[in-house]
């Protein structure tokens, strides 16, 4: 990345160069696990004859892909967008119209979703990054939704309804019409894409970017073109959500509007939070959590009395509504947050 | 398109204008005074219009639902505040944003328990069912009563902030709410107050909208983004420009969805203007929006200090 100018970065004082390293230690841990678990869920679920948990699984790694690239900009660049739901239905859009066009071939799919989704978010990111807190939560909200009304109009794509595609992507040899494959390729995205946000996060630009968080006026100061860094930032997490819609399309054969509702760009958010904000892994807890809770609430089967279960399975949402303030309140730090320990984080 | 068609389409735009007003005047005084950002209000907008709908129903007086919804809604804004953003205002806005979102979950999820997933309609009240006679067009007297409400509870507003005491207290504690408070001045309960006046403005816009347009659970957030979209466009923070905002967001959504689609059809041909005309009309107040964000940043309107 051109980077023209800039000073060199005494990275950390010692202390926090030895806590991080620390963290560092845990991460790793955790990463290892996470990627042994990830990796033998389809065996598992083949050997317990429930397939159902391989799409499951895949699910979740596709909205921990999102929530990962959401947190690139709120936890790291302190920029709340309530729009990247956007950025999944761009991806999704993408494999839908061109399949629907008879371009069935994924490596189009991907490229295709990739420049629109680069050439929508820097036009947005440009007038977004004009603006900084609440407008900027509510401005980034307001795109989302102008591109949700336009799905739903687009009649020819099934516009409120949905279109269901005809066929997987065609990644020639990797056959992702088979559930398995999918789900390995998934986990294949989500295993680069949290290594290439480790990369960016603990790079010159990522250091700068957590700067800009802290105080923006003082790295502008100290000769850090701050806007630009902010729009890359941008631009970098929607294409994660792209990439994550592409394969939620694939996922689910379908595309519809309500991929880019603004309740899943809020979704999105709690996933980063749930998890914790401006941490490496937390999103991708945080996204497996929300959708594990989700699940265990909606199909509830924990023996309540008078009819309680039933209720619950009805109105879960409700439930997970209260979790939504009670996680908010009380969770500052996040499921990985506070589980890694993590007093103090960037920039706050 | 006739003068008469035409006419009844500005007021359309006028009356959704003022109602968006009502909303986004709560949401400014909350946002403007406490920065805290509430999602949740709309779903106070859906909790006006559900109990004013209900009462109504059972009474069969006007009176008694307004009522019932104003005082409800209060009473609602005051148990959140209290209960939940009153914790969360030293905090980021990430939070704020998380909290009200869960809110609104429960919101909508606790109308489906008590009114059940079909939507329930409330009739207009009989002194105002008729028509109103304007240079030959009957407009219905209902929204000309929105218009008349809305326009006075303005003023009101208006009156109330700038020229008594509590509106002084209001504006010094949006400029500097730590030298309000260090003068003896108990914040927490003027930002409760705050809270709760906003919270029964979104409750009479319930009440006032439930004749003409179906209560139903989620009803609260196409308005709640309608009227973010007026913030931004009037300029966070001054109920000046939430009302020239509100007028404008209303008129041009009012006017586009009704004559985009058939100027359109004027200059382009038929298939075409056919699948842009609705897409468009639905997507101006967002381009307006942009338009207006890219050029002044800081609104239509911005809150003057000092």
């Amino acid at each position: 990345m051109a980077e023209p100018n800039i000073p060199t970065l005494n990275v950390l004082p010692a202390p926090r160069r030895a806590r991080a390293a620390g963290m560092q230690g845990k991460r790793w841990v955790f990463v290892a696990v996470m990627f042994v678990v990830l990796g033998a869920v389809p065996l598992a679920a083949s050997l317990a004859g429930e397939s159902f948990y391989v799409s499951l699984v895949s699910r979740m790694m596709i909205y921990a892909l999102a929530a990962l690239g959401l947190n690139l900009v709120v936890g790291y660049g302190g920029l709340v967008s309530f729009g990247h739901a956007m950025y999944l239905g761009i991806g999704a859009y993408a494999v839908g119209i061109l399949s629907y066009h008879g371009v069935g071939n994924g490596y189009v799919h991907v490229a295709a979703a990739l420049a629109a989704g680069a050439l929508v978010a820097t036009l947005v990111g440009l007038v977004c990054l004009r603006v900084s807190g609440v407008a900027f939560i509510m401005i980034t909200l307001a795109f989302a939704q102008m591109l949700y009304f336009l799905a739903v109009s687009l009649k020819t794509y099934g516009g409120d309804d949905g279109y269901a595609l005809p066929a997987r992507s065609d990644f020639g040899f990797i056959d992702i019409g088979n559930a398995t494959v999918l789900y390995y390729l998934v986990f294949a995205v989500l295993m680069l894409a949290l290594f290439a946000v480790s990369r960016v996060v603990d790079s010159r630009f990522g250091m700068a970017l957590r700067g800009c968080k802290s105080n923006e006026r003082r790295m502008r100061a100290l000769g850090f073109p701050a806007q630009r860094f902010k729009l890359i930032a941008y631009v970098a997490s929607a294409l994660v959500c792209v990439l994550a819609g592409v394969l939620l399309a694939n996922l689910t054969s379908f595309v519809s509007p309500s991929y880019m509702q603004w309740s899943v760009s809020g979704e999105l958010l709690i996933m980063v939070v749930f998890g914790g904000v401006g941490t490496l892994l937390g999103p991708v807890v945080g996204a497996v959590a929300w959708l594990v809770l989700e699940e265990l609430l909606s199909s509830a089967a924990i023996g309540l009395p008078w009819g309680g279960d039933e209720f619950l399975r009805e109105h879960w949402l409700g439930l997970l509504g209260i979790v939504v303030v009670l996680v908010a309140i009380n969770l500052k730090d996040g499921l990985y947050g506070s589980l890694a320990g993590r007093k103090e984080r960037e920039g706050t | 398109m006739t003068g008469a068609l035409f006419l009844a389409q500005i007021l359309n735009g006028f009356q959704l204008g003022v109602l968006l007003f009502l909303l986004s005047a709560g949401l400014t005084l909350v946002l403007g005074i406490m920065h805290c950002i509430n999602l949740a209000h709309g779903s106070l907008f859906m909790a006006g219009a559900y109990l004013a709908a209900t009462v109504f129903e059972r009474t069969q007086s006007f009176m008694l639902a307004a009522l019932a919804a104003v005082t409800g809604t209060l009473l609602l804004g005051l148990a959140v505040e209290r209960m939940v953003l009153a914790k969360l205002y030293a905090r980021d806005h990430l939070y704020q944003v998380l909290a009200t979102f869960g809110i609104i979950l429960f919101f909508n999820e606790a109308a489906r328990v008590f009114w059940g997933q079909a939507p329930i309609f409330m009739n207009v009240p009989p002194a105002l069912d008729g028509t109103i006679d304007l240079f030959g067009l009957a407009y219905p007297a209902y929204r000309f009563a929105i218009i008349a409400i809305g326009l006075a509870v303005g003023l009101l507003l208006y009156v109330v902030i700038h020229r008594t005491r509590i509106g002084m207290l209001i504006r010094a504690g949006a400029s500097d709410a730590a030298m309000v408070s260090a003068l003896g001045v108990n914040i927490g309960r003027l930002n409760a107050l705050v809270f709760a006046a906003g919270a029964a403005l979104a409750g009479l816009a319930g009440l006032m909208s439930a004749p003409i347009i179906s209560v139903q659970p989620g009803m609260g957030e196409p308005v709640l983004i309608l009227a973010l979209v007026v913030l931004i466009t009037g300029g966070i923070g001054s109920i000046r420009g939430a009302f020239y905002g509100a007028l404008i967001v209303g008129a041009v959504d009012t006017v586009g969805r009704a004559f985009l689609p058939m100027a359109l059809r004027e200059m382009l041909e038929t298939s075409l203007a056919q699948a842009a005309g609705p897409a468009i009309a639905s997507m101006l107040i967002y381009l307006l929006m942009a338009v207006v964000l890219a050029v002044r940043p800081a609104g239509l309107f911005p809150v003057r200090h000092g």
